[in-house]
């Protein structure tokens, strides 16, 4: 005969058994979905890069990636828009980086972090990340176009054609980069974040200014994630469209951007306008393609050159 | 009880004289009524402490008893923490280093300072003992290269760096990255150095290697050490002050206050039955 105690015991022990079994049972639900939802990404991302791969390849040849459009975008190559993007890509990256290593910098070494302002900054920021792109166009066609370019015409300028006040490399470059400066601000911000105050102190303690401090310590430390800021911009400035649209990027030209106010090519306009203005789309879709994917290469190309940088870098660091 | 508030002013009247050294004329650095706050919490109460030339002057106390603290208002490092505020007087060879010294970073190329975790820069070794002298506008390149194989020598470590001096400071043992921060200090020539917790990191070999270059050091420099190791204090320093929750209990030679203190606290503290 058990006793009621014993009972109880038997009832708990089994009771607890049962709900062991359910946890780890219940623990294989989350798991599996988490996972499903892994590889639902990888799978969207395989189909989109085989499409291009595969419907791209065909048509990339050495004289694709060196020859200019021909007869109505049907025929010839991309060059102009490659060598744009390129120009876009790096006079942007010469923009942004200064500016947003700077506000990075006194936000985090210049204002205490919990003062009205920093806050204030720190939101106009984070708002600044949330703009619609084609807004950023808008302002760059009216503040850098119709503000700035068209005030330095009438500064230096008697004739009637506008010099600076039109869509040019440079304007279209400068809307790009305040297109990207949260995400230069806010890399380079978590860098100077990771920077052991004890440092700074070191520093401080030999007699070393804040300037000095800045320049000999924090800024070579912070410098991987300086570059990271890079290498996001630019994956992120290299596929923008709808800033470039109004503001330098053009259909068809017969020269290469070599000037600051010229007009330019641009490989994501150059897709859209194919995929949209074309005449033939059955005839333009190899040559649609085949630029997409010429644009996914190029992207990853200047990405894994400021990879490369950085890793180097940070090699240098530790060795030196 | 006008008698009674009498009674404490003499008292502490008393305890502030024996904080106070006698000879003048060795006196490098002292504290007049110091009082020191972050936001609203005052971290020290009312502290003068005299500190004697070539001497180790040891700071010891409980973990938050402002030992520290005061170790930073003797070359204004307290500054770099937003929200502190400083009363009172601290001179550097008779003069006020808060009201008289407009540079800051001068004082401290004279008052350098060893940190408790060795903080030495991810530079190369050379870079890290030739820093201070860059940033105070040093470059004649041979000049560099001279005091900072002197300054390595000083502090004992030229021998085990002098082929590495290229390397990263990273790669250097944990006693030898305190000895090379020391260095560092030393190579902008301070008077006084300040040291806080230099060992307490480190294993006995490289505690007792930081210990006697603190015992060779003391013939040129001027050292305040904070130090949570009593028995270190004892073997080192020829000054001890105890700190106990921001006030300055007690001040004396090292051999009275750890064989004859005069209040009952220290004497607990230094016997281990607090703290």
């Amino acid at each position: 005969m058990k006793t009621t105690a014993e009972k109880e015991i038997t009832e708990v022990t089994t009771d607890s058994i049962s709900y062991r079994f359910k946890v780890k049972s219940s623990g294989l639900v989350p798991r599996s979905l988490a996972l499903l939802a892994v590889i639902i990404i990888i799978a969207i991302l395989a189909v989109i890069m085989f499409n291009i791969f595969l419907d791209g390849i065909g048509i990339i040849s050495w004289g694709f990636l060196t020859q200019p459009p021909q007869q109505g975008m049907e025929a010839g190559g991309i060059f102009p828009a490659i060598f744009g993007t390129v120009a876009l890509v790096i006079l942007m990256t010469v923009a942004v980086l200064p500016i947003g290593v700077l506000s990075a910098i006194y936000l985090h070494e210049y204002t205490s972090p919990n003062s009205k302002i920093t806050r204030l900054i720190k939101i106009a920021i984070n708002n600044l990340a949330g703009v619609p792109s084609i807004v950023f166009g808008l302002f760059g066609l009216g503040f850098f176009i119709g503000f700035i370019g068209t005030g330095i015409d009438s500064v230096f300028l008697e004739g009637n054609r506008p010099v600076w006040g039109q869509p040019a490399i440079i304007w279209a470059a400068l809307t790009l980069s305040l297109l990207t400066l949260p995400v230069v601000i806010i890399s380079t911000e978590e860098a100077l974040r990771t920077i052991p105050p004890e440092l700074k102190d070191a520093s401080y303690a030999l007699g070393a200014t804040k300037l000095q401090t800045i320049r000999r310590i924090i800024i070579p430390q912070a410098m991987p994630g300086i570059l990271t800021g890079a290498i996001l911009s630019i994956s992120r400035g290299a596929g923008e469209v709808a800033p470039i649209m109004f503001t330098g990027a053009a259909y068809y030209l017969p020269y290469l951007p070599i000037k600051l106010n010229d007009q330019f090519m641009e490989l994501g306009y150059h897709i859209y306008v194919m995929a949209t203005q074309s005449p033939d789309v059955e005839k333009t879709k190899p040559i649609l393609f085949g630029t997409v994917l010429v644009l996914l290469v190029l992207t990853f190309l200047l990405n894994f050159t400021a990879i490369f940088i950085r890793s180097k870098m940070r090699r240098r660091q530790i060795s030196a | 009880m006008p008698e009674n508030k009498i009674n404490i002013e003499t008292e502490d009247t008393i305890a502030e004289a024996k904080s106070l050294l006698a000879d003048k004329d060795n006196l490098k650095m002292s504290a007049r009524n110091l009082n020191f706050y972050y936001g609203e919490n005052q971290a020290l109460y009312n502290v003068s402490l005299d500190i004697e030339k070539n001497k180790v002057t040891a700071l010891i106390g409980p973990s938050g008893c402002g030992k520290s603290t005061f170790l930073r208002t003797l070359n204004r490092m307290n500054e770099t923490i937003p929200g502190t505020s400083l009363e009172g007087t601290v001179t550097l060879d008779g003069i006020d280093i808060y009201r008289d010294i407009k540079d800051v970073a001068t004082l401290r190329t004279k008052v350098g300072m060893v940190f408790q975790k060795s903080n030495p820069f991810p530079k190369s070794v050379f870079e890290n003992v030739a820093y201070g002298l860059k940033v105070n506008g040093i470059t004649d390149k041979n000049l560099i290269l001279e005091a900072v194989e002197e300054t390595l020598k000083k502090a004992y470590l030229w021998e085990e760096v002098k082929d590495i001096l290229n390397k990263n400071a990273y790669t250097l043992s944990g006693g030898q990255q305190q000895r090379l921060c020391i260095a560092r200090a030393l190579a902008v020539r301070p008077d006084v150095l300040l040291m806080d917790e230099p060992a307490s990191a480190l294993d006995p070999i490289s505690t007792s290697k930081i210990e006697d270059l603190i015992g060779e050091l003391k013939q040129n420099y001027t050292i305040v050490i904070v130090t949570h190791n009593m028995q270190q204090a004892a073997r080192i320093s020829d000054y001890t002050a105890f700190f106990y929750q921001g006030d300055l209990i007690e001040f004396g030679s090292t051999k009275n206050v750890f064989t004859k203190p005069l209040k009952k606290k220290t004497e607990d503290y230094v016997t281990g039955r607090f703290g």
